[in-house]
């Protein structure tokens, strides 16, 4: 999947599960500053993320994932290793 | 008060003297609409809210009907983010709309006054049986890691308490209580206590229930407690008649403003009717079936009333309990008849579960709004579908519609599986 279409889809993700509009979200914000997500956000964001994209993110890796620039270039990785 | 209150300067002083509790406001999510006007426009005509299942596809259930909501859409009727309503179970979502109706009509919005002497306390038979059955069906089909983060938060029997304290800035008391059908009324009459003991001057309380799910259908069917009149519905809810034959299943929320009387007055509320008494007991007979012989309930109407400081004779009507099963009528009418003895007779006495189908724990509070109105419109609402009263029902259960008549105050009664029976008396401003 190209880059461009990943970030799109991560950005549509995350526009309909924190209720932000798709034109406030960019690869710069940060899910708990900027979006206000609160920590069950993120999980429920990880599993859109592995439904939608077909990877699994361990638990351990959810604080290396702190902007939606972080989750694109997380999920490009994890599909190339794949 | 200070939100960091401390006891030396802030505690409250506690009171010697009992204070009046006035109902500000009041709402519903019905069948029979979802706002109190209409609501008691559809019930005083006599109309039935039970239907065939639409949310799933009852065919292979012994029981295919329902009294189910057809018409609600919360992103539509609350002001509240759909991220925020997506947390929430239909039976919170329910509670939300009714408590947001309700506190507008009561005139309090959440910046004004102070938000540490408003409190609420609603509750629930059985909490968010939606959630559990689609995270449940997650984890055996998909496995644990997908079952949701947010399913804890959701079917938590105190979660509608949760989010309208959250959501409507109440910071006093935030309780739940879960006493099966008795549920709405035990909290209408815990949070009258609060405010009569000066605990807290506003109280959104009342019940919510959305029990129509497969698992909720097929327990309540397995148990024989359900009438299985699938080719007629709206005629399955019978209380009292002579072919009762179990309840039907209903779903919604019945929510009330209660605030201290001084408290409305100073702020110039309209003040809709009083609650003036709450008696509650326990049968400790049997977890499902009634006590035949109504002791228990019959000494929690006696405490409501007595709470009241009222004769039996000054009770007009009743809102019974009334499930439409064969065994529950006929104790409750053997129950008023002990209570009021010769003035059971003159009684008025309905169930709205004959229109509404059965509204488990929020059964109380959408009654309690039948009560208001039968106080406010001066009129008893009716039993539909009662042609001919059953053995041992001999008692005046206002027929098919409403009947005008002078009403000063009601009992409304309510009783659980548990032994649970609450009941309170209202009266008319």
């Amino acid at each position: 999947m190209a880059a461009e279409a990943t970030e799109e889809k991560v950005i549509q993700i995350v526009s309909d599960q924190l209720g932000v509009p798709v034109e406030e979200v960019s690869r710069e914000s940060k899910f708990v500053d900027d979006l206000k997500a609160d920590s069950l956000d993120l999980v429920e964001l990880g599993m859109e993320f592995e439904d939608t994209f077909d990877i699994t993110i361990p638990d351990e890796d959810y604080e290396k994932i702190q902007t939606v620039g972080d989750a694109v270039d997380y999920i490009e990785q994890r599909q190339a290793e794949a | 008060m200070s939100e960091n209150a401390s006891v030396s300067s802030d505690r409250v002083t506690r009171s010697t003297e009992l204070r009046r509790v006035a109902v500000t406001g009041g709402s519903v999510v019905s069948t029979l609409g979802h706002s109190r006007q209409e609501f008691w426009e559809r019930c005083a005509a006599g109309k039935s809210g039970v239907t065939r299942i639409g949310r799933f596809v009852p065919d292979e259930f012994k029981v295919h009907f329902a009294g189910e909501v057809k018409d609600f859409d919360a992103a539509a009727m609350v002001d509240v983010p759909e991220k925020e309503l997506r947390r929430m179970d239909r039976f919170v979502q329910f509670a939300v709309v009714a408590a947001d109706r309700a506190l507008k009509e009561a005139g309090l919005d959440k910046d004004s006054g102070d938000p540490t002497r408003r409190g609420v306390l609603v509750g629930s038979g059985i909490g968010g049986l939606h959630e559990i059955e689609e995270q449940h069906r997650t984890l055996f089909e998909r496995g644990p890691r997908r079952v949701s983060p947010f399913m804890i938060p959701k079917l938590m029997v105190n979660a509608a308490s949760g989010n309208i304290s959250y959501l409507f800035n109440l910071k006093g008391p935030n309780s739940a209580v879960a006493t099966a059908c008795a549920s709405a009324t035990n909290a209408i009459g815990d949070a009258f206590r609060l405010i009569q003991h000066g605990q807290a001057d506003v109280m959104v309380t009342g019940g919510s229930e959305a029990g129509i799910t497969p698992m909720g259908v097929s327990g309540f069917a397995r148990m024989n407690a359900l009438s299985n009149r699938n080719d007629a519905p709206a005629l399955a809810s019978r209380p009292f008649d002579k072919d009762r034959d179990g309840f039907v299943l209903g779903e919604g929320a019945g929510i009330l403003v209660l605030e201290d009387w001084d408290h409305a007055m100073n702020r110039g509320a309209e003040i809709l009717g009083e609650v003036l008494g709450y008696g509650m007991s326990s049968d400790a007979y049997h977890m499902t079936a009634p006590d035949p012989e109504g002791r228990g309930a019959g000494r929690a109407m006696t405490f409501a009333i007595q709470d009241a400081g009222l004769n039996v004779d000054d009770i007009q009507y009743v809102n019974a309990h009334g499930t439409s099963t064969p065994l529950g009528d006929k104790a409750e009418t053997a129950a008023i008849k002990n209570v009021f003895g010769d003035h059971a007779y003159k009684l008025a006495v309905s169930s709205t579960k004959s229109q509404l189908g059965h509204l488990l724990g929020a059964s109380g509070g959408v009654e309690t709004i039948a009560c208001l109105m039968a106080l406010t419109e001066q009129a008893a609402p009716p039993t539909i579908n009662l042609d001919e009263p059953g053995e041992g029902c001999d008692l005046d259960y206002v027929p098919h519609e409403a009947r005008p008549m002078k009403i000063d105050a009601v009992l409304n009664n309510s009783f659980g599986f548990g032994g649970h029976n609450a009941c309170l008396v209202l009266g008319k401003v």
